[in-house]
């Protein structure tokens, strides 16, 4: 009788012990619309680790829950400027390099110039790379501002002279000031990194400018919206830009989006994979990062976020579409237009937010 | 009940524990509400309070202890530079102007729809009573933040309404409504119009028929009856569904954020920015605690109004 009950025993923990893997799991907070379709399944079938996924669609909201502590994430993708800061307040934790073998795929030069906000890439690998520019419905442009439209100037947004033309189409920013503001001084022809508060002011008097032809500033709505016509002018990210574009063949309804790297310079940014200290399964986070690394894995993303990566290694495998496009993967001339994303002190960040509230809100 | 006490062992020993410890069973009843408005009111109140007077810092979580101990030496700090923010820049002044006068004709509007339609039900048979009531509370079982972005599909350029007029050809060009004041509005009277329509029910409902035939036997024409009997016995519904809107609507955030225009200076997206954009902690707290303060008077002068009306 004990006997058996004994064998009973082992007989249930041998059918517990795959199921003990499987109880593993790895939460990822990834942003919205950022990784292909079948990325997370691979991962599962592949290590046994379940994947929860949430998305975000701002750096600020990545960061107040990663600033509250305990979020309960092993692995989140702030943007470099953003990872700078997060960094600073004891955020993370370094990565064990030792346990990220596919760290070799990586491309130098640009691990080189995240390491810009990230000593010896400590704390952070490279996710997804591009710029901030401007989307636009090339049909709708064309018909509102004649066929030499300055889409590839600032001007097409910050003028108010072109962007009354386009305000009943609909004109969009990104609802962060940290973005807006670097751009609006390029098309002032200051520096985009200036800190100085009258240049500031000068950026907020553009945004203000414009501010009635302006739709609404959201960071993630345009895409939609730029894919079936809502609106026509968008300041947005490169990669969801030609997401937008793809979305709008796939409707079929004869809605063409561009994405346009301004001349006047973009900002360049790096959203960088790092493991919060606090982070309940480490192991399973550099598990996850390792395997985004892997050539392949890299590409999907790529190929269906058209976003452009840093892994040298994934690029034979990346759509000949997309790796050809100079408005994803830059040549050197737009490159040498790029300028880093910018990380302000505390009081500088205060005068841009209240400036920014002022410009949007008119009040 | 007493008989009940008595005759369960259980029971009976309790009470009289309760009672060897000088507690009564109305201390008790008394005791979990106010346990409730402890725990669920003034702890998170003071924990917001406590942060509205540290200094924000890059750390995590994003402020400096009020309490620093070093040794011997204990040293507290209380920043109140916080709140001097709110008074340097007109913004926080004009959100909370803008909030409060957005929420009160919001509840205005309610309070007109909501009317007709609570003495509509108060004055229908049983039976369709309680089929109108439930209408009234159905919409509760969907989320509320589905229902809002219902709306957006509503209200967009190309959305239901707009391509509808368009079809029948009313109008030529589609009529911006989503992010604008009005549809602001429209969401918050949509969302909150259950909250007025329910104590004016209860209220109405209680209306003694005999005051209004009273009033008909002695000349009294409907409207002047509804203006002389009906709407004062009202009073202390009306006042009860204004205030069930007019609060809760100041501190509105999501109505605006999904339906509201960039000019929609609302306190609550204030103080998302200052707790996002900023990560600002303090001054966020600060935000929330002078809303807090600004709150209690209007409240306040409601709440004597109810007292005044339900005395006389």
């Amino acid at each position: 009788m004990i006997r058996s009950l004994s064998l009973a025993g082992l007989l249930a923990a041998a059918a517990a012990l795959p199921a003990l893997a499987q109880d593993k799991v790895v939460h990822i907070y990834n942003w919205s619309d950022y990784i292909a379709e079948d990325t997370i399944r691979k991962f599962e079938a592949e290590t046994g680790i379940k994947v929860v996924y949430d998305v975000y669609d701002s750096n600020e909201t990545l960061e107040a829950k990663l600033l509250a502590g305990h979020s309960g994430y092993d692995v989140v993708v702030p943007t470099s400027n953003f990872l700078q800061r997060q960094i600073a307040a004891g955020v993370y934790q370094p990565l064990d390099k030792s346990k990220l073998p596919n760290l070799e795929n990586m491309d130098p030069e640009l691990m080189k110039a995240a390491a810009a906000y990230d000593p010896d890439n400590t704390y952070g690998v490279i996710y997804m790379w591009g710029t901030n520019g401007i989307g636009y419905n090339v049909a709708k442009v064309a018909e509102r501002l004649g066929e030499d439209a300055p889409t590839d100037s600032w001007s097409l947004i910050f003028d108010p002279k072109y962007a009354e033309k386009l305000a009943d189409c609909g004109i969009t920013l990104l609802d962060s000031a940290s973005e807006v503001f670097p751009s609006a001084l390029t098309y002032l022809g200051l520096d985009p990194l200036s800190k100085k508060p009258e240049d500031l002011e000068k950026a907020a008097g553009v945004i203000e400018a414009i501010r009635p032809y302006i739709r609404y500033y959201h960071s993630s709505q345009y895409i939609s919206d730029l894919a079936n016509g809502e609106v026509c002018v968008s300041l947005g990210y490169s990669g969801d830009v030609f997401q937008a574009a793809a979305r709008a063949e796939e409707a079929g309804k004869g809605v063409e989006i561009a994405y346009s790297v301004p001349e006047e310079g973009a900002q360049q940014w790096f959203d960088m994979m790092a493991i919060p200290v606090d982070a309940p399964n480490p192991e399973a986070a550099l598990a996850w990062i390792n395997f985004i690394m892997k050539p392949e894995i890299t590409a999907d993303i790529t190929n269906y976020v058209w976003y452009a990566n840093a892994n040298t290694a994934s690029l034979p495998l990346v759509d000949p579409e997309i790796r050809d496009d100079p408005a994803i993967f830059p040549g050197p001339d737009v490159l040498a237009k790029l300028y880093p994303a910018q990380v302000y002190d505390a009081r500088t960040d205060r005068l841009i937010t209240k400036l920014w509230t002022r410009a949007k809100t008119g009040q | 009940m007493s008989a009940v006490i008595e005759r369960v062992a259980p029971l009976r020993w309790t009470a009289a524990l309760l009672a060897a410890l000088g507690l009564r069973g109305r201390t008790l009843v008394i005791a979990v509400p106010m346990l409730w408005l402890l725990i669920f009111f003034l702890v998170p109140f003071l924990v917001v309070a406590k942060l509205s007077v540290s200094e924000p810092a890059i750390a995590m979580p994003p402020y400096l202890p009020l309490v620093e101990r070093d040794g011997a030496r204990m040293t507290i700090s209380l920043s109140f530079e916080n709140f001097g923010y709110l008074f340097d820049d007109p913004l926080y002044i004009k959100a909370y102007f803008f909030s409060i006068r957005l929420a009160f004709f919001s509840a205005v509007l309610t309070l007109l729809i909501g009317y007709p339609i609570a003495y509509y039900i108060a004055r229908s048979s049983e039976a369709r009573r309680s089929v109108l009531l439930m209408l009234v509370i159905l919409p509760f079982w969907t989320s509320f933040l589905l229902r809002v972005y219902a709306w957006q599909g509503f209200l967009r350029s190309n959305g239901v309404i707009n391509n509808f007029l368009l079809w029948t050809g009313i109008i030529d060009q589609p009529l911006v409504m989503l992010q604008t004041n009005f549809a602001v509005y429209l969401g918050i009277v949509y969302t909150y119009l259950p909250f007025m329509i329910l104590p004016l029910y209860a209220n109405l409902v209680k209306l003694d028929e005999a005051l209004l035939e009273a009033s008909a036997d002695l000349g009294g024409r409907p409207l002047p009856t509804f203006f002389h009997v009906t709407l004062p016995l009202s009073m202390p519904g009306i006042i009860a569904g204004f205030m069930l809107v007019f609060v809760p609507a100041i501190g509105e955030f999501v109505i605006p954020e999904l339906l509201g225009g960039p000019d929609t200076l609302m306190i609550g997206r204030v103080l998302w920015n200052e707790f996002f954009s900023n990560r600002d902690w303090p001054t966020a707290s600060a935000v929330a605690i002078a809303m807090l303060i600004a709150l209690v008077i209007p409240i306040m002068i409601l709440r004597t109004a109810q007292q005044r009306v339900e005395e006389e």
